[in-house]
């Protein structure tokens, strides 16, 4: 009994299975060493909003650099350093008094890693999904994001090989700010368009 | 088996509230950075292209696609194609797991033996009219069901790249220009809502002249 307390839990069914195949991947030779570490490090430390904030905040203040990530995203993220899987066809779009704009995929959930990091839960669950495309003006309204109805809704359904980035507008009262000020306003929601600043 | 995958879920309805996070750590367990890892080291082995990696996911049993999370599906779609490339047997998995191990139904479009010709050049540009093919292709494809037979406006051109419906199936490739195409709500749905607009991207052979 002495030991009672330091067993591990059970694994649970899902986690079984994943042990089963990383078992018999490994045994094959095929899961090279610290695979697994790395990758967890890799997205969990590497990539993430605060890259995209920084293009955000880069386009408020140098009109020059946001007039090259409306012409060409991939290139103009680049100058800032980010870049890689699914960031290879950027294409930023821009909210504007009258417009705003929303990400979306529909069919599984294309994301644009290098600047957003990995996709939260939600963006990958079927409500989100099936619910964008059709019924955007209601679904924005309750995540916390409600439009005058004289505001445009541009979805963006992320079908091919381009992943998409909101340009999110300046909040007012932010004049003296610095850049790196200003990327700490940057949220990941609004980058994605389920909200404004 | 349906044709039209349970993965295409644009304007299904009945799914009720977004349950929205602010933020969230990239891997809540452990397991789910390793299902990710696993994906990555079968896809690497097989050689499998994008569209052979989303279409293991598509292929799943529908229920279990809609009850289980985003790296079960990973999973799944690497439990699936590891067998279907011989790396493991499912009898493996299912001793190794103590229980049932779930698969991804099989491929039911065979492998593309004639291509067809590149698409080099694009047919249409920004500002023309076009209508998305209204077909239900047996194997993978990245056009949405909810824009089938519908009409819209290209509003950008973007590069040429490989049609997913291809090479999802076997080592044949076809390159095709992509669009992105605009769609009015009120022409998508019935209760399509004032003042929206639908961007989906699409590759050449999806569309028509309009």
């Amino acid at each position: 009994m002495s030991e009672r307390g330091h067993h591990p839990a059970p694994l649970s069914p899902v986690e079984r299975r994943v042990a089963a195949l990383e078992a018999l991947l490994t045994e094959r030779g095929l899961v090279p060493e610290g695979f697994i570490e790395e990758i967890t490090r890799r997205y969990e430390s590497e990539i993430g909003p605060l890259n995209g904030a920084k293009v955000v905040a880069r386009a408020w203040v140098d009109p020059g650099y946001k007039g090259r990530l409306l012409t060409d995203g991939t290139a103009a993220i680049a100058e800032l350093g980010f870049g890689g899987p699914e960031g290879d066809h950027m294409v930023v779009v821009e909210n504007t008094p009258d417009v705003h704009n929303v990400i979306v995929c529909t069919l599984c959930s294309c994301y644009p890693w290098p600047v957003l990091g990995l996709p939260p839960s939600w963006y990958k669950d079927p409500p989100y999904r099936a619910r964008m495309v059709r019924e955007p003006r209601t679904l924005l309204a309750e995540m916390g994001c409600p439009l005058p109805g004289d505001v445009e809704i541009r979805v963006w359904d992320s079908s091919a090989e381009v992943r998409y980035l909101v340009l999110p507008q300046r909040p007012a009262g932010t004049a003296g700010m610095t850049e790196a000020e200003l990327a700490g306003l940057v949220t990941r929601d609004s980058m994605i368009g389920v909200a404004r600043l | 088996m349906p044709v039209d995958g349970i993965h295409d879920l644009g304007g299904m309805q009945g799914f009720g509230a977004v349950a929205h996070s602010p933020a969230e750590s990239a891997f809540p367990d452990r397991w789910q950075a390793t299902a990710r890892a696993l994906m990555e080291v079968v896809a690497g082995a097989v050689e499998a292209s994008g569209g052979e990696f989303r279409h293991s996911i598509e292929r799943m049993d529908p229920g279990h696609y809609l009850t289980s999370s985003y790296y079960e599906h990973w999973l799944t779609g690497a439990a699936t194609l590891a067998v279907e490339h011989g790396l493991v047997t499912h009898a493996e998995l299912e001793a190794r797991a103590g229980g049932r191990f779930p698969l991804s139904g099989p491929a039911l479009a065979p492998p593309v033996a004639d291509t067809g010709p590149d698409v080099g050049e694009p047919r249409f540009g920004v500002g023309d009219r076009v209508r998305v093919r209204d077909w239900h292709p047996p194997g993978h494809t990245r056009c949405p069901r909810y824009v089938r037979g519908k009409a819209g406006t290209v509003v950008r051109v973007d590069g040429t790249h490989s049609v997913p419906d291809v090479e999802a199936h076997g080592p044949a490739r076809r390159y095709e220009p992509t669009y992105s195409v605009r769609f009015d709500a009120a022409g998508l749905w019935h209760d399509g809502q004032r003042g929206v607009t639908v961007h989906v991207d699409l590759w050449d052979s999806y569309l028509e002249p309009a």
